[in-house]
């Protein structure tokens, strides 16, 4: 077993492997609702000192790309990305200090949900600017390459930043220098306030064709279909076969931020969407396992609150810590 | 370690490829990637003969993508290599302004971990280039926190802090001006010889005033004292090597010795190094200032292609030597 491999990614093809990948990829996404569904909780407490953006609704993207990578694997996350993080391996508890401003936070409750990185298992930083984690992952993908190793960078991003120059900077050069970089649009449909039909000419999941990347659209509310899809492009390019492009196809459940109404959506729309719920699709197949799972989520989420609550808020003698290597 | 007397005569551009070479040899983490640099050893020279010794993963051609190439950096870095990425010309470092401020500056805020990563970019007027590849932008980054700013004015310094900015966990934006790339001096032999970041160093010792200078500026400096010299006037030239960290110690040290101030630069006075030097002279020693601050910089004017112009535009020796006459009250 390779160090650090996933479950999934070692026994994903055996029919027990598949159900306990199953099991797995299922508790994560419930885990990632369930933060989520906490924190916002918590933002409408006062609790939350900066802006949230929930990703529910978009779980399987995150939990089935995640379920194939090993923790030396790198991802770059967005600033929506709760469930980046904790899909590649981020501690509930100190996430959930972050957002709440508390010391054990990941970047000492200073930064919140946008502004982590952690480096330790590979998720190198959500990002408050859109677009900005598509270089860094060209960047990463490079060192992987220099320096001899198969792990591979997992780069998601919204809809939004294929409008991005870095965008097309990076396809080029993943496709130049055959880097070990899988692109994932997680498309949402919505560009901060605005529908995507305002933003985007053409289609995303082609945009890589004109430099030789194989691109794929995949039913971004389905783990398994996501799960497959990113473990094809994985292994192609553990074995140097170079980047690939998947346009992941999912819904934004709330607004862009926490606070925003989303009135600029009819509620038609987003019934259809919730019925398609990766969760609820994902619960089918694991039977009476299910609920236990739903059980030991709650108690981990009832925990990790618990434990941020009870760090201590974060004060200003913390701000001038981490600058520089000597600070 | 090498003693101070082995020396060899080198031009700046020398002394910037002999630690480029150095710590390639030293640590394998260490690439280099940007524009132009690996075939063609970079559109000056600065960079040739490295790609035929550590060939093409660790010295590499980017297309032109400076955002990405800042990217290449910070992701590398983030993941074991210690890169050093080439921005051309300093200009071209404002499309990659995000991967520079928003990002590599703010790593290790966000993570606590290190980012190996040397910014390495050509500054100033001194060939026919224009508006858009002349132009020192030093003081916008030295304003960013989790940023170093190193801007050496010799080939001493070129290669002795270079060496150190490699070796350094933060980020090091690393100013190599254009005007001094044939200029020689001596340079220690050997990859021991490493020049401290943050670290001001005295040209030239005085009495009467006290001259910050950067860049080539710190030749031009040393040339006006010599002049001053003649006329009695006793001038301290202070390089202090480092924008960010700034040796502040050292700057008030001086200017409490000589009471006057001249700071002379190529960028343009607004906002500008100058201003900052100026600042913490009159916050840390205004009282013992027996003249008000003399700043030697460009008009507030853009870079002229033609080089007779873009020289008449920058600060020369006589604008030093007229900067010290004022900070005199001659």
């Amino acid at each position: 077993m390779p160090d650090g491999a996933s479950t999934a990614e070692v026994d994903g093809r055996g029919s027990a492997g598949t159900q306990r990948a199953a099991h797995e990829r299922y508790r994560m996404m419930r885990l990632s609702r369930r933060f989520e569904e906490t924190m916002h909780d918590q933002f409408g407490d006062g609790q939350v000192p900066g802006p949230l953006h929930l990703s529910i609704g978009q779980e399987a993207v995150a939990v089935g790309a995640c379920s194939v990578l090993r923790k030396t694997d790198a991802v770059l996350s967005t600033h929506r990305g709760h469930h980046h993080c904790l899909a590649k391996g981020a501690s509930p508890d100190r996430m959930m200090a972050e957002l709440l401003g508390r010391a054990d936070g990941y970047s000492r409750g200073r930064g919140g949900s946008m502004h982590v990185a952690i480096p330790e298992i590979g998720l190198l930083g959500t990002n408050g600017i859109v677009g900005a984690g598509i270089p860094i992952a060209a960047g990463a993908a490079y060192g992987m390459q220099a320096q001899g190793r198969d792990d591979v960078t997992v780069c998601f991003f919204g809809e939004g930043a294929t409008g991005t120059g870095v965008f097309g900077e990076a396809l080029n050069i993943a496709a130049l220098w055959s880097l070990p970089l899988i692109f994932i649009c997680e498309n949402n449909q919505y560009v901060e306030l605005t529908p995507q039909h305002l933003h985007i000419a053409g289609e995303i999941w082609t945009r890589g064709d004109s430099y030789g990347i194989p691109g794929q659209r995949v039913d971004g509310n389905d783990v398994d279909a996501v799960a497959d899809a990113v473990g094809s492009a994985v292994a192609r390019a553990r074995a140097g076969g170079g980047p690939t492009l998947i346009e992941a196809v999912t819904y934004r459940w709330f607004g862009h931020y926490a606070g925003d109404r989303a009135a600029y959506r009819v509620e038609e729309e987003v019934r259809e969407w919730r019925e398609r719920d990766p969760l609820i699709r994902a619960r089918a197949a694991l039977g009476d396992d299910a609920d236990a799972i739903d059980a030991e989520v709650e108690q981990q989420i009832e925990a990790a609150l618990a434990f941020a609550q009870q760090s201590p808020l974060t004060g200003p003698d913390a701000l001038a810590i981490d600058h520089y290597a000597q600070s | 370690m090498t003693t101070a007397t082995e020396t060899r005569s080198l031009k700046f551009w020398q002394g910037i490829n002999q630690a480029l070479t150095e710590e390639m040899e030293r640590d394998e983490r260490v690439v280099l990637v940007g524009e132009d640099v690996a075939r063609p050893g970079g559109p000056y020279g600065v960079t040739r003969g490295l790609l035929d010794k550590f060939g093409d993963v660790r010295v590499r051609d980017t297309p032109i993508s400076e955002a990405v190439l800042v990217g290449l950096g910070v992701g590398g870095g983030a993941v074991g290599l210690r890169p050093i990425v080439e921005i051309m010309f300093f200009d071209f470092a404002m499309i990659a302004m995000d991967q520079i401020v928003n990002q590599a500056a703010k790593y290790r805020y966000f993570s606590g971990a290190s980012l190996p990563l040397v910014i390495r970019t050509m500054a100033g007027a001194g060939g026919p280039n224009g508006a858009q590849h002349s132009q020192n932008f030093e003081a916008w980054y030295s304003a960013v926190p989790g940023l170093k700013v190193v801007m050496p004015s010799n080939s001493a310094d070129a290669k002795g802090l270079l060496k150190a900015a490699i070796r350094d966990d933060d980020p090091v934006l690393f100013i190599e001006t254009l005007g001094l790339l044939p200029v020689r001096c001596d340079v220690p032999v050997g990859e021991d010889y490493v020049e401290p970041i943050g670290v001001a160093k005295v040209r030239r010792s005085g009495d009467d005033v006290t001259v910050v200078a950067i860049g080539r500026q710190v030749d031009r400096s040393l040339e006006a004292a010599e002049r001053l010299a003649e006329e009695g006037v006793s001038v301290e030239v202070l390089d202090p090597r480092t924008l960010s960290p700034l040796d502040t110690d050292a700057i008030v040290e001086s200017v409490r010795r000589t009471g006057r101030l001249v700071v002379a630069q190529e960028a343009t006075s607004p906002y500008s190094f100058a201003a900052e030097v100026c600042a913490v002279a009159a916050e840390s020693c205004l009282s013992e200032l027996r003249s008000p601050p003399v700043r030697v910089t460009s008009p507030f004017i853009n870079v002229p292609t033609p080089v007779p112009l873009a020289e008449a535009r920058a600060p020369g020796v006589e604008d030093v030597i007229e900067g010290v006459r004022r900070a005199m009250g001659a």
